[in-house]
């Protein structure tokens, strides 16, 4: 398994490589800078000195191998707009993102799951026929919308929760959370509701169709030949054995989760990444772009590999090796 | 004893049932757009500037209107032609209790326009001037030719610490840690995305100001702008989107302040090329350039129902333009109204031109930058189809737009021929427009940065030059009054209106309006 680990973390460090280089090249392409930046009342020295102060006037590859120098020392370079390090920026938020994208997971295991594998048990009760209704809603209904709903319902009509923003926060090893404050936990339940709906419906899916395919199988009706209560049956037998596919769903879903919570991010005005990169992206702040999906690559990459690794933990059949080339 | 008990027990209930009032004088603000960076001189960017504005003073503050009014200095005035004169405020404490003196003012002269990585500089404002120390309480500023706008630029950047700003750098202000200024409010905390706050500042030279502590939360989105401020969550919004303006004004709970803005919207035509790339004959065909003819730009003037724009596509936030500034503003011409709606007398100009069937023209605008730009653009193109000029429509980002209006075409040249695009007069005063897009192109002196339709006429030049080196403001208004006439009626720019602005808050609260488009918190009374 150990050479399996490392020849993956060698592999991803070639995806990293050319990904830098496919997206440094791509916004290079796209618009001007410093027309989004510099105020329209500079004259065209003034402009054009802004321009050679970016090293925007030198020609592309020039500005990728300067890029790519510092790269590996660490320096993904400033962001235009905040003159800060790009890595700095990204790295400031990603508590609050990781924060919501973790905390929509647990609400998709924790509901979505007891309710799919409710619906696979008894699928013709009219709680099942409702559950499964309610998914398709769920991956349907754009997050944009349901999220504007979810303010006007809860905190303009009822007031019952907070419409906007982040917590209080405290400091847990280091960094700042807001789970662990009751203000925290009210401003985080909306914005975590909104970003778990689609993962809900899919893992209801998910656990109803494997729960159907499980029970009909020898050995559930054996443990309950054996006479162990239904409880043991569903919790230990059943369980384990519909996760590989909802893991791995969940697993590449919670790639997606964190890198593209765009959406929730901007309405619920939530300070995370995804806020900070569509906001780079629409004012052309190329170092903060390219340095977020950089850090999104190695992310998917080191999630995939986790879950190939809890594969094997989940399923002994399961051998990891590599697929030659 | 039974009385007691339920005295006590409707007490209580009362005070569980009231919501989490606020200490007095607490103030939560949901702002669209959040200030970059803390440094004043980082970049010139309107929310960086209206923050710095309540920690930091300037020399001389523009008030509502953008007039002029005295700030850090209390006075001024030319004492010869290339030199003026300021006299500073006495008795004024920064935020850690040292006094301010010319000092901080020679300093911040030297460090405003060398910011490192500045994407903006303020060098715009300060390049060319010398600044020279008389006394304590006495500048003297040196140009090398008359500058009549020494007082309006004095107004656009912040006086900081010499103290404190002696090398520090931007992080040092986004942190707090250089950020003491001799403004309203203090600077407190700064979590960038998720909250600014600042505190009154007791000590304050001028007004003291309202508000205890200031809560700046940025929410981008629109919806959720208005959204938090109908659930409570804060008391006062910038940004109201126009769809909802109507909705807000029935609301008792709310107050709606509006304001006109020093920004116009306009048309800018390819007035140098005889074959512009989105001008074509009826038929698909290769033309000659209609849009360098007068009659035809007065045509499409003509056909443009500005009332209509006005009130339909803006919803009536929007105020129809005649020039290139609202009435009250410096250097606004008397004589100039906006263009009436007069679809046959268009069709005849373009007849008289030889265009008698039209032609085909294509406008581009961007669809992300100003109020309802790009609906603009499509009213515009329908209403300029109907006196037959067949027109579509194009709009992008204005991340691709911008750099495509200016440098897009070959040689770095303009790449459209009809574009929509607007112009915010930060100085406050007609000059910073006709300079920047109605006189001649002239990288070499600065001049027609923004003028994309390379509109040219020697005229207007000269009367802009001269203007900008009179330093009598009666002589001046005028010959920028006159500079704007001859520009706007020969059709240089088409211009279609001012913005109005909008700010929201609860009821009890007011905001006094401003043209520069500014959140300001010391504008935010109570009624």
């Amino acid at each position: 398994m150990s050479v399996f680990i490392i020849r993956r973390l060698l592999q991803s460090i070639v995806v990293v490589a050319v990904m830098s280089l496919l997206v440094f090249f791509a916004v290079n392409v796209v618009g001007d800078p410093v027309d989004m930046l510099i105020n329209p009342e500079a004259d065209q020295a003034e402009i054009e000195k802004t321009m050679r102060a970016f090293g925007l006037d030198r020609p592309v590859h020039e500005q990728y191998w300067f890029f790519l120098s510092n790269a590996v020392k660490g320096d993904l370079g400033k962001s235009f707009i905040f003159g800060e390090p790009a890595l700095k920026l990204i790295v400031e938020r990603m508590p609050a993102t990781l924060e919501l994208a973790f905390a929509a997971l647990f609400l998709a295991v924790v509901i979505a799951l007891p309710l799919g594998i409710y619906a696979g048990l008894k699928p013709d009760s009219k709680f099942s026929k409702t559950i499964m209704a309610g998914s398709i809603l769920g991956f349907s209904l754009p997050t944009f919308w349901v999220g504007l709903m979810m303010i006007m319902v809860f905190a303009v009509m009822l007031g019952w929760l907070p419409s906007t923003g982040r917590g209080e926060t405290t400091s847990l090893l280091g960094i700042q959370v807001s789970f662990l404050t009751w203000d925290g936990l009210r401003h985080l339940v909306l914005p975590a509701l909104n970003l778990s709906l689609f993962k809900m419906s899919l893992t209801i899916r998910l656990a109803r169709a494997g729960t159907r395919e499980v029970v009909h199988l020898d050995y559930i009706k054996f443990a309950r030949a054996k006479g162990l209560s239904s409880r043991r049956v569903i919790l230990v037998h059943l369980l384990k054995n519909i996760m590989i596919p909802v893991v791995t769903v969940l697993g590449l879903e919670l790639g997606g989760l964190i890198a593209f919570s765009v959406v929730t991010e901007t309405v619920f005005a939530w300070p995370g990444m995804g806020k900070l990169v569509i906001e780079a992206i629409q004012n052309l702040d190329r170092p903060i772009i390219v340095a977020y999906l950089m850090i999104t690559v190695l992310m998917f990459v080191t999630i995939n590999l986790l879950v190939d690794v809890l594969y094997s933990v989940l399923d002994p059949r399961v051998r990891l090796q590599d697929v030659k080339a | 004893m039974r009385v007691f008990r339920h005295f006590v027990s409707g007490v209580v209930a009362t005070a569980l049932l009231l919501p989490v009032a606020l200490s007095a004088q607490e103030l939560r603000v949901g702002l669209a757009l959040e200030p970059t960076s803390i440094d004043p001189h980082y970049h010139n960017l309107t929310p960086n500037n209206a923050l710095a504005r309540e920690i930091f003073d300037r020399l001389v503050m523009p008030d509502e209107n953008q007039q002029l009014k005295p700030g850090l200095a209390v006075s001024w005035r030319p004492v010869k032609k290339t030199i003026w004169e300021f006299k500073l405020r006495k008795g004024v404490k920064f935020h850690d209790g040292t006094p301010f003196t010319a000092d901080d003012v020679v300093f911040t002269f030297e460090r405003a326009p060398n910011v490192a990585q500045s994407p903006s500089s303020f060098g715009t404002y300060l390049k060319g001037k010398k600044i020279e120390k008389v006394d304590d309480y006495t500048v003297r500023i040196i140009t090398e030719k008359p500058y009549p706008l020494m007082p309006n630029d004095m107004s656009t950047f912040s006086i900081i610490s010499k103290k404190h700003g002696q090398g520090a750098t931007t992080a040092d202000y986004n942190s707090g840690k250089a950020a003491i200024g001799t403004g309203a409010y203090k600077f407190v905390e700064w979590v960038p995305g998720d909250r600014l706050i600042l505190e009154r500042n007791d000590n304050y030279w001028g007004k003291k100001p309202q508000w205890s502590k200031v809560v700046i939360k940025p929410i981008k989105s629109g919806p959720a702008r208005v959204a938090a401020l109908l659930a409570g969550d804060v008391e006062f919004i910038d940004n109201v989107p126009t769809t909802d303006i109507t909705q807000l004004e029935m609301n008792p709970k709310l107050n709606l302040s509006q304001g006109v803005s020093n920004r116009v919207i306009y048309l800018h035509m390819d007035q140098f090329r005889d074959d512009s790339p989105y001008v074509k004959a009826k038929d698909g065909g290769p033309v000659k350039n209609a849009l360098k003819d007068v009659r035809v730009r007065r045509a499409i003037s003509k056909a443009i129902n500005r009332e209509a724009i006005v009130e339909r596509v803006m919803e009536g936030v929007a105020i129809p333009a005649g020039q290139l500034l609202p009435a009250g503003f410096f250097g606004v011409s008397a004589n100039l109204k906006p263009e009436k709606h007069d679809p046959q007398s268009a069709k005849q100009l373009l007849a008289d031109a030889g265009l008698p069937n039209g032609f085909q023209l294509t406008i581009h605008g961007p669809n992300d930058r100003y109020i309802n730009d790009a609906k603009i653009a499509e009213a515009i193109a329908q209403m300029l189809t109907r006196i037959g000029i067949k027109t579509a429509v194009e709009t992008m980002p204005k991340s691709v737009y911008f750099k495509r209006a200016s440098r897009g075409g070959p040689n770095k040249s303009p790449e459209f021929s009809f574009i929509l695009v607007g112009w915010g007069a930060g100085s406050g005063e007609a000059s910073s427009p006709l300079k920047s897009l109605l006189h001649t192109y002239d990288k070499s002196r600065g001049f027609g940065a923004s003028n994309r339709g390379r509109y040219s006429n020697p005229e207007v030049d000269q009367l802009v030059e001269q203007a900008l080196a009179t330093v009598d403001d009666t002589k001046r208004q005028k010959l920028l009054a006159k500079a704007t006439e001859v520009a706007v009626n020969d059709l240089g720019i088409i211009p279609l209106h001012y913005q109005v602005n909008t700010w929201a808050s609860r009821k009890g609260l007011k905001y006094l309006a401003r043209t520069d488009e500014q959140t300001l918190y010391t504008g935010i009374v109570s009624e």
